[in-house]
């Protein structure tokens, strides 16, 4: 076969059987060289597994890959390396403790003396205009850069298919577009890639092919900037996509939840001090705060849920009643109830049933514990309410929560909150990692919540969804907030330099942006 | 001056097996590896060394006996923690307990005869001067912890190896993802810190007190754990406490003899104070390290957590 039509990855019916669960059912498509193709699905449509198979983490059950027309098995990641197939993980694999160098030596299966290793890594940076310290300790880098790290470590290997997973979901839009600017530069030198999301005007504006799971088998491959975003949504997920519905009209309510001079120092050396922070959110009204991980969103959560007491009782009112030296289960009686971000042992525990994990926020405004004992009826049949009105897939209240998908536990923690009725709920990245389906759903909630007259509060790094979601939104960089922003009419460029920690004036954080090259 | 060239000599004798243990623990450790078991191995090294010495009549075929005993019994560790993904801190306690009772059941043969002891390193002349002793007196035992010191050092900062090693101890599935494998590293080190826990007991058995007796290392392999944690995880460091640790139990075994007249606090002080000492320093020196963030604590972030890879 002629080499230069060849495709550069070709699967053909791989299949891949889990205990239970038929994770890829004959899925087959071509990657071509120089090729931007992405892989469309939601969680758990057999993604990841696909990827995996091509890295050479799993092995497929049935099935063939084909590399550059020949066909093999890919045994482990280090023979996929030296195929020149590389990947950047969704979740970086990286050793907080270590620096970025030995970060890198740790991917490279050549043996290079460190210096070496340094004058290439500085020439692959240089080259596609990545800037990155290689002796700072990664525990100190910014997400954005982390991800730099593993895409320097890919690009080191001269990768012929270069695996991107979930690549932006930590990026600031203007991130976004300098690392696409990367990923161009790329497939135009011939290296193909596989572009792994779920978010559709990316893949639109970036990608040439577009390959759709769903339930582990291959739905469409299609021509992005030929489909609209709502037609590969709906083969995504395979019924016509239920859009938010806002009430036409609505008349905010009374200030709910008030947040005045609100400070609070940094926790250990890294942490983010909230500094200042100010704002008001009215009966019905949905707050979003922006931001990029890391500039102080979790402790504004601990802040507002209590988890962390502020100084000063007045910096945090609740109808009115300053709140901000009650702890977090006097403020759920007041009526606040939060959801953090991390689902795995901070809003549930893992090793508990489902029916156990209600009583962990709703025993005092449900009664559920009496003279010291548990009322485990009450417990169970409001855990049962919740899976039915949230349509949580889980065997029962009996379920444990770590057995749940994590859409469908995200949705049970939402609903646990959201059906106790609170005057103000406060929610962090309420769709991290969940399916477009559930994620809907727990946008639903949250309107609906509001529309009862709660205030909310969502603090995520997705500026979509908190565009389509909320009213009002504020960006918080280094700890501060900036003043809200009406989000009908809002500035999309301006939002994406406030999260970059540009506020109007010149930029005042150069050391962590992904620069252009000027070179190219 | 004599008094001082006697304690210098003492202390640095009881301060090598905790050295050489401590390192082959700091080894285990970096992997991701908790083995409390370090007071069994040293047991097991302790007989094993004896007994091959006594058999063979050559002390350094002794010292290899007793690397290998220890490393074969950390292997058994790391088949129960490793392969079977058992509790790390439960295991080593068994291995602890097992270790002491393997020791006296070989032991009971051994009771009672003595073994032939290492020739001097450098020169008679060097080693036995009454001043030149503090250097070149030792045993060659002392002489190879010392290096080992350099050696682990240099490994873990230095070498491809080591920092494989410590990624595997710092996020096990990353490296598992890199493609490293994370189970046929830890088995290595635990191995090797049987083999070091192995030797350090050994010398008890062979260099302190040139004969067998029950649970002869005292617990000396409670105060190798302890010495890990008290150096930060770092082989240097690892040093300086040993000796710290060492001044602490030459004051212990002074204040047992009534020794120590030059210092009259010390009869006021009971013995007991001195054997909890490095524990108590170890509780100190952790609170002031972590007061900093887990990584300047420079403690694998692994530790004790079994390797449990998503299939």
């Amino acid at each position: 076969m002629d080499s230069s039509i060849a495709p550069r990855l070709q699967l053909t019916g791989i299949t891949k059987r889990f205990p239970g669960v038929l994770a890829n059912d004959s899925v087959s498509f071509a990657v071509l060289p120089g090729e931007i193709h992405a892989l469309l699905g939601e969680n758990g449509a057999g993604k990841s597994t696909l990827v995996k198979m091509i890295y050479g983490i799993m092995q497929p059950d049935a099935g063939e890959i084909r590399w550059n027309g020949q066909a093999l098995t890919i045994g482990n990641p280090k023979a996929a390396r030296k195929l020149g197939i590389g990947m950047v993980f969704q979740h970086f694999s990286l050793f907080e403790a270590m620096t970025v160098l030995e970060n890198i030596a740790l991917g490279m299966d050549a043996k290079i003396h460190a210096r070496d290793l340094e004058a290439r890594i500085r020439e692959v940076m240089e080259q596609y205009g990545l800037k990155l310290d290689p002796h700072r300790t990664v525990s100190t880098l910014s997400v954005g850069e982390r991800q730099r790290i593993e895409i320097v470590r890919a690009l080191l290997l001269n990768p012929k298919l270069l695996i991107m997973d979930e690549p932006t979901s930590v990026l600031t839009p203007q991130e976004v577009e300098q690392l696409f600017v990367v990923l161009r530069q790329l497939a135009s030198e011939g290296c193909s890639i596989l572009y792994i999301s779920h978010k559709l005007h990316e893949i639109k504006a970036l990608c040439d092919t577009a390959t759709i799971l769903r339930g582990g088998k291959l739905v469409d491959t299609c021509d992005p900037k030929v489909e609209t975003s709502r037609s590969m949504a709906e083969k995504m997920i395979g019924a016509g996509l239920k859009e938010i519905t806002k009430p036409a009209s609505r008349s905010l309510g009374p200030e709910k939840l008030v947040v005045s001079r609100l400070s609070i120092p940094g926790a250990g050396p890294f942490g983010i001090a909230l500094k200042d922070i100010n704002f008001t959110v009215r009966g019905g009204e949905i707050f979003g705060v922006a931001g990029v991980a890391g500039n102080g969103q979790n402790a504004l959560l601990l802040a507002l849920s209590g988890e962390v007491l502020s100084g000063d009782a007045e910096a945090i009112s609740i109808d009115g009643a300053p709140v901000g030296q009650l702890q977090a289960k006097s403020r759920r009686l007041k009526g606040l109830a939060s959801v953090p971000e991390e689902r795995n042992g901070h809003a549930a525990v893992p090793e508990f049933s489902l029916a156990d994990n209600t009583i962990l926020t709703a025993r005092d405004r449900l009664g559920m514990v009496s003279a010291g004992l548990i009322k485990a009826g009450a417990a169970k049949t409001y855990a049962g309410e919740v899976i039915t009105a949230f349509a949580v897939k889980a065997l029962g209240p009996g379920a444990m929560a770590g057995s749940l998908s994590g859409g469908n536990l995200q949705k049970y923690i939402m609903g646990r909150e959201i059906l106790q009725k609170p005057a103000v709920l406060v929610v962090s990245q309420p769709t991290w990692g969940v399916d477009a389906g559930a994620a809907a759903a727990i946008h639903q909630a949250i309107v609906d919540l509001a529309a009862a007259g709660s205030a909310v509060v969502v603090i995520s790094q997705d500026l979509d969804e908190l565009l389509s979601l909320c009213d009002t939104l504020a960006v918080i960089n280094e700890g501060r907030l900036s003043r809200p922003i009406e989000v009908a009419g809002a500035d999309i460029e301006e939002i994406g330099l406030l999260m970059g920690g540009i506020h109007g004036e010149a930029p005042t954080t150069p050391t962590a942006e992904l620069e252009l090259a000027d070179a190219h | 001056m004599d008094f001082l060239i006697a304690a210098i000599i003492t202390i640095v004798g009881i301060s090598t097996p905790i050295l050489l243990a401590g390192l082959g623990e700091l080894v285990v450790e970096k992997s991701g590896v908790l083995n409390l078991g370090v007071e069994g191995m040293m047991l097991v090294g302790a007989i094993a060394g004896f007994a091959a010495t006594v058999l063979t009549g050559n002390p350094w075929l002794g010292v290899i006996g007793a690397a290998i005993a220890g490393a074969l019994a950390a292997s058994l560790f790391g088949f129960f923690v490793l392969t079977l993904n058992s509790n790390q801190v439960a295991t080593g306690l068994a291995l602890t307990i097992f270790g002491t009772g393997l020791s006296s059941l070989i032991g009971l043969s051994f009771v009672g005869r003595i073994v032939p002891q290492f020739g001097s390193v450098f020169p008679p002349e060097l080693a036995r001067d009454p001043l030149l002793k503090v250097v070149f007196g030792y045993s060659p035992v002392v002489y190879f912890a010392l290096i080992m010191v350099f050696a682990v050092g240099w490994f873990l900062k230095s070498t491809r190896a080591g920092l494989i090693l410590r990624a595997v101890g710092e996020n096990d599935l990353s490296a598992h993802s890199i493609g490293y494998s994370v189970i046929g590293v830890r088995y290595a080190a635990v191995a090797f810190g049987g083999a070091m826990a192995g030797i350090g007991g050994a010398y008890f058995s062979m260099v302190i007190t040139p004969m067998w007796a029950e649970r002869m290392t005292a617990g000396r392999g409670w105060i190798a754990l302890a010495l890990v944690v008290f150096a930060g995880w770092r082989a240097g460091r690892l040093l300086v406490g040993a000796i710290f640790f060492g001044v602490l139990m030459w004051m212990e075994l002074n204040a047992k003899a009534g020794g120590l007249s030059f210092l009259s606090f010390a009869q006021y002080i009971p013995s007991q104070f001195w054997a909890a000492m490095p524990y108590l320093m170890t509780v100190v020196v952790l609170t002031l390290i972590s007061m900093r963030d887990r990584v300047g604590l420079n403690a694998p972030a692994c530790l004790g957590k079994p390797f449990l890879p998503a299939t």
